[in-house]
């Protein structure tokens, strides 16, 4: 029987942070790149819930995973709304076709 | 809850009065905007009221040094220092002067009915840089960093029918939030290798253990890319042109200058408070021994100017070189801070006063340019020396204040940066940062090179200024020229303002 420890959790997030970054770098819908940024959070997330919970540190983890999450709702709704602005001006939400402001 | 911890609660209450009335007149704005549905021209006077008392119960708590929201004693959330509120002031102040700046924009205009929104985002904005601006926690650090930039993504887009303008909003948000995302997992890592998310006590752990090196790098410079971000520092500056050149000028101007403050106010207190060891009596930082943030903040300066400096020669938008030069100037800001020194403070804090002002100013021209040509591409500018004397002139002056020539306020600033530099011996640095001004020269005076040899290519007529703008521009250019000859003032606010808690 495998005890689950602090490292198990680390590499979860760890893994979730590299998916985030890849996700973020390669996908061009822009939603999609979205999603890879909420990977991160998430990713941090799971790091301050498990160092407080395996380091004994009391509950400032755990309240920052709290604000991580309505910040994350509030940024996902800004970032919706800017995306269906776009969806609506350019017909498309592929950023590499976004690109009039270039030189 | 007994009475002691209440009267905490009453005595921090006092120590965030700037704040207090900075959510009093957010909330006003949005009840002015309900209830006055159809003439809403009172709004930028409600919120340029709203923040002039704040600017009052600033100056009155100028020198108070002390923590709010203590959680044990001697440490607490937010901290109340002349650091701080030099920063807020700056802030407010800016602020106020781009309140003025929409009232006189076309492309606020377009969006009126809107006006409401609007302004409420700005204040929100402006609470979220006023905490930056104090933060001594990671956990409010990242909250008010995220209040500020979801304000300003929304305004980078409030035209949301102009394509530039959805683009520039798009690209913030999207680099905005990896780049936040990134500092959040350094700010969990930091957490878990120091058990606090408390900055002072984060001090005293590292000072007590010997904290893991490699990891707590790795942490640092995560936590270094949402800073960098927010001031436009070289690998993470790539929103810079896009943001400024798509956003409506009134923002851009606000972005450059008061976000630009709060992330610097954020980085200086985050590297002092978290990585000092001892002050000396010559006022030289020496940090803890775990990151080498002098080298750091070299390259990272370097970088950071000489990239903005060479990709503005090639703009052809002046919002477009004015967003290169702000980078430019985020380098030279971060000179300031490689030397480690109150006196690289001292430096940074008369810069910012001059870059605030000639920057706003430079914003101002090409706005008020830009609502009777419809244009800021710099081929348009050509002949506006006959057309529009007042306005070319004033841009003139601000631009050779920008290059940091002799009798114009940017050349103190500059000056003050550089003697830092060589007091603490790095020469090298200042030869570096000074032929990158020579460099600015070129693009800035190629600018006037249009304006004024420049025949135009079609017939316009004459350009009117009317008489709001030209008292404007008069406040803006007073303290250029004033700022040139006679600096003292200027060097006595600085010395008073760079003082940081605990240090």
């Amino acid at each position: 029987m495998i005890q689950v420890g602090l490292n198990h959790f680390l590499v979860v997030s760890t893994a979730l942070f590299a998916l985030g970054i890849l996700g973020i770098v390669t996908r061009k819908n822009a939603v999609m790149v979205l999603m890879g940024i909420e990977l991160i959070l998430n990713s941090a997330n799971i790091n301050f819930i498990a160092f407080a919970k395996f380091g004994n540190f009391g509950f400032q983890g755990q309240a920052m995973a709290l604000f991580v999450i309505i910040l994350a709702a509030a940024e996902a709704a800004i970032a919706l709304a800017i995306v269906l602005n776009i969806y609506k001006t350019f017909s498309t939400v592929n950023v590499d076709e976004i690109d009039t402001l270039k030189d | 809850m007994n009475t002691i911890s209440l009267n905490y609660l009453v005595d921090s209450l006092k120590l965030i009065k700037p704040e207090i009335a900075l959510s009093i007149t957010l909330v006003l704005i949005v009840l002015v905007d309900l209830i006055m549905n159809k003439d809403k021209k009172f709004l930028p006077y409600v919120f340029v009221a709203g923040l002039l008392v704040t600017v009052y119960l600033l100056i009155e708590q100028f020198s108070t040094s002390a923590f709010a929201f203590t959680t044990a004693p001697n440490l607490g959330m937010v901290i109340i220092d002349p650091f701080g509120n030099f920063f807020k002031l700056l802030i407010a102040f800016a602020t106020i002067i781009v309140i003025m700046f929409s009232v006189l924009s076309n492309e606020i205009k377009e969006g009126l009915d809107r006006q409401g929104e609007y302004y409420a985002l700005m204040s929100g904005m402006i609470l979220g840089m006023f905490l930056m601006a104090s933060s001594a926690d990671l956990i409010l650090i990242y909250v008010s960093l995220e209040l500020v930039s979801l304000s300003s993504y929304v305004l980078a887009g409030f035209n949301k029918n102009h394509v530039r303008n959805s683009e520039a909003s798009l690209k913030y948000v999207i680099y905005g939030g990896i780049s936040s995302g990134i500092m959040l997992f350094g700010i969990s890592i930091l957490y878990g290798l120091t058990g606090s998310t408390n900055l002072y006590e984060i001090n005293s752990l590292i000072q007590a253990s010997q904290v893991h090196g490699l990891t707590f790098i790795v942490a640092s410079v995560l936590i270094f890319v949402g800073m960098g971000f927010k001031i436009s520092a070289a690998p993470f500056h790539f929103w810079t042109p896009d943001v400024y050149e798509g956003s409506p000028i009134p923002i851009t101007a606000y972005l450059s200058i008061a976000s630009k403050a709060a992330g610097f106010a954020l980085l200086i207190r985050f590297i002092k408070i978290t990585f000092i060891q001892s002050v000396d009596p010559n006022g030289f930082w020496h940090l803890l021994n775990v990151i080498d943030w002098k080298t750091f903040f070299i390259i990272i300066s370097i970088l950071t100017m000489t990239l903005g400096n060479f990709a503005a020669l090639w703009q052809n938008n002046m919002k477009r070189l004015l967003a290169y030069s702000s980078i430019a100037h985020a380098g030279y800001l971060l000179l300031g801070l490689t030397v480690l020194s109150n006196e690289g403070i001292m430096a940074i804090i008369i810069y910012f006063v001059v870059y605030g002002i000639m920057n706003l100013g430079a914003f101002l021209v090409v706005m008020l340019i830009a609502n009777k040509l419809g244009s800021e591409e710099i081929d348009d500018y050509d002949g506006l020396g006959s057309k529009a004397p007042f306005l070319s002139v004033s841009l003139a002056i601000f631009l050779v204040s920008l290059t940091g020539l002799p009798p114009t306020a940017g050349f103190i600033g500059k000056l003050y940066i550089f003697m830092a530099l060589v007091d603490a011996k790095m020469i090298a640095v200042a030869v570096i940062a000074l032929l990158n001004t020579v460099v600015s020269l070129y693009y800035y005076i190629r600018v006037l090179k249009h304006i004024f040899l420049n025949d135009p290519q079609k017939e316009t007529q004459v350009l009117s200024t009317s008489v709001a703008s030209v008292v404007f521009l008069v406040v803006l250019i007073t303290p250029v020229l004033l700022f040139g000859i006679y600096f003292t003032p200027l060097v006595d606010l600085a010395k008073s303002s760079i003082s940081l808690m605990g240090f």
